[in-house]
């Protein structure tokens, strides 16, 4: 068989490997473009011709590109992101805990996420041009339409200003039962979950749609499949690829989710560190936080893209 | 109003009539408005709606209404000047991968893949870390981002355009590929390609809102929809119309122009 599964899936993770490679030279190039370099920002007006030239061989930026590119990428690879422009801390110590709270929050998102818009996509689609359908179908193009922050304000507003019910900034060293979990992260991981449920439903939606609308699920109806047995049987299978697919889409959307909510919450994480990082224009953090973000997004991508590959047919022989 | 709406029929022309309304507002808005954005009023600061100002004041005591038109002017216009850099650009390359093969469009395209492996606002954080905020730095950022969704979208348009009889003839009279690319494709896509416009048009204003709302966009003392919302935060607990009013705007904005190109996507 000319496209075996082996073959399928090692030739997404070559892809997946050519997307690392691009990425990572992107993130050394663009930090890497500008005429000045990290010696000017260090040394500021105290820079003279001597002290720029011993603090670039010092950095080892007098080295080739090509050189420094390399040297960058074997302390990447060993997690040493260089130390931070501006406190002098090492940008791993920095970011290391801070990852741990972004993946907590991300992942708790992603667990009510991705089961509610599975849910909410299948059966509008199932009950497709009715109230609920249209009623799921406004509802998510507005969440859709809005910026992330919006839906983040609303809930501060109507939550902590309004009805006092739970806090507007998350206090992560407090939490030390489940209770008080519950009571820190509602806000944010509801919030979080929402703003990345929108897109999820609209794919899920009209891939089950698609699916429904084929000959074969009107030659099912025909024959007398009840509807239980039509769902799960023949139609779920055939619309498992794109929703995962649309799942695995939605997850960029969730990750600038998380950037934003973090902000607004105030919550430690990688991605609110990264936000102040740029600000400052503290490029090695900025790096290592933009490293971190883009090899998580494409771990992610990749395994759904195999889950597609696996659980579809069609995808087999494509 | 339903008579206009009846002649135009296809959603890309009102999704086109609801730009041009904005475009128009983003232009002559600010002249309308009685106050200075910058002046501070003897008002108090988050005071509510009166004659003097319509929307009340915001968090240093100027007019919200004056500064609401002056903000929807930067978010209109920065968004409207990066989605024409990116879908200018963007449609160009397309459609000229599926006219010619050579290596320049394949790398191009391994390009344009090689974006969509980077989630957008991460990018544009990595691109404003070292170029900073300036207004050329955000349209150019925000051109650069969207750039890779026009190439593929015209790309998959003009791939069985590409096929037809007028264009092989095209070639086979010797025309240029510019003469083709511009005079016998580009009309063939330009419908569905308008749709294409108008999402990463709101594309753009949702990042830019959310950029300048992170405090790393448009900068103080030029203000737009996000970062109105930013250095109004406090207002929330007052429940002021210079917090709400322009989250208000963005989402009619953009829920606008998304109702009009989603609601005929599923009957046409």
């Amino acid at each position: 068989m000319k496209n075996s599964l082996p073959k399928l899936i090692g030739k997404r993770c070559l892809a997946a490997a050519t997307s690392l490679v691009f990425v990572v030279v992107t993130v050394f190039a663009v930090t890497n473009i500008l005429p000045g370099d990290a010696t000017d920002a260090l040394l500021g007006q105290n820079a003279t011709p001597q002290t720029v030239a011993a603090l670039r061989h010092g950095m080892g930026l007098d080295q080739p590109i090509f050189f420094r590119f390399w040297s960058w990428l074997w302390a990447a690879v060993h997690g040493e992101f260089g130390h931070s422009l501006l406190n002098g801390l090492s940008v791993a110590d920095a970011i290391g805990p801070r990852l741990h709270n972004s993946l907590l929050l991300a992942g708790a998102a992603a667990l009510i996420a991705v089961p509610a818009s599975l849910f909410l996509g299948i059966t509008s689609a199932i009950w497709k041009d009715t109230f609920y359908d249209r009623i799921v179908s406004i509802m998510t193009l507005g969440v859709v339409s809005v910026p992330e922050f919006v839906i983040a304000t609303i809930a501060v507003y109507v939550f902590s200003v309004r009805l006092h019910l739970l806090p507007a900034i998350v206090d992560v060293g407090s939490v030390h039962s489940l209770g008080q979990f519950l009571y820190a992260f509602f806000m944010p991981v509801t919030t979080l979950a929402l703003v990345s449920l929108a897109q999820m439903v609209r794919m899920t939606r009209a891939a089950m749609a698609d699916t429904l609308s084929a000959s074969y699920i009107e030659m099912a109806l025909l024959k007398g499949i009840g509807p239980v047995r039509l769902i799960l049987v023949h139609a779920l299978p055939n619309a498992l690829g794109p929703i995962v697919n649309a799942v695995a889409l939605s997850l960029s959307s969730l990750l600038g989710g998380v950037v934003v909510i973090e902000v607004v919450f105030t919550y430690p994480g990688i991605a609110g560190l990264m936000v102040d990082a740029v600000s400052s224009r503290d490029v090695p953090m900025v790096q290592a936080c933009a490293l971190v973000f883009c090899v998580t997004y494409l771990i992610l991508t990749t395994f759904a893209d195999i889950v597609t590959i696996l659980s579809l047919p069609r995808g087999r022989k494509a | 109003m339903i008579g206009i709406f009846g002649k135009l029929r296809s959603k890309h022309d009102r999704a086109v009539l609801l730009l041009v309304f904005w475009l128009l507002l983003a232009l002559i808005g600010p002249l309308c408005s009685s106050y200075n954005p910058g002046a501070i009023s003897s008002q108090p600061v988050f005071s509510g709606p009166s004659t003097a100002h319509l929307l009340g004041t915001d968090y240093l005591g100027r007019d919200t209404l004056s500064r609401l038109l002056d903000g929807i002017r930067h978010t209109v216009l920065l968004c409207f000047a990066s989605t024409l850099l990116s879908c200018s650009i963007g449609t160009f390359m397309g459609i000229a991968a599926v006219t010619s093969k050579s290596w320049v469009e394949v790398l191009a395209g391994r390009v344009a893949d090689g974006f969509l492996a980077i989630p957008s606002l991460l990018f544009a954080l990595l691109v404003i870390a070292v170029f900073g905020t300036s207004t050329v730095a955000l349209i150019m950022t925000m051109g650069v981002i969207y750039m890779s969704g026009a190439y593929r979208t015209s790309r998959a348009l003009s791939q069985s355009v590409a096929q037809r009889d007028f264009v092989t003839m095209a070639r086979a009279r010797g025309e240029q590929m510019t003469y083709i690319i511009v005079q016998e494709i580009l009309p063939n896509i330009a419908g569905p390609m308008m749709a294409d416009i108008g999402l990463r048009f709101i594309y753009s204003v949702l990042l830019l809102s959310n950029l300048s709302f992170l405090g790393i966009g448009v900068q103080p003392p030029s203000v737009d929809l996000g970062s109105m919302v930013r250095e109004n935060m406090l207002g929330v607990v007052y429940g002021s119309p210079a917090m709400i009013v322009p989250v208000i705007v963005i989402a009619v904005l953009t829920v606008g122009i998304n109702v009009t190109l989603d609601s005929h996507g599923r009957k046409d």
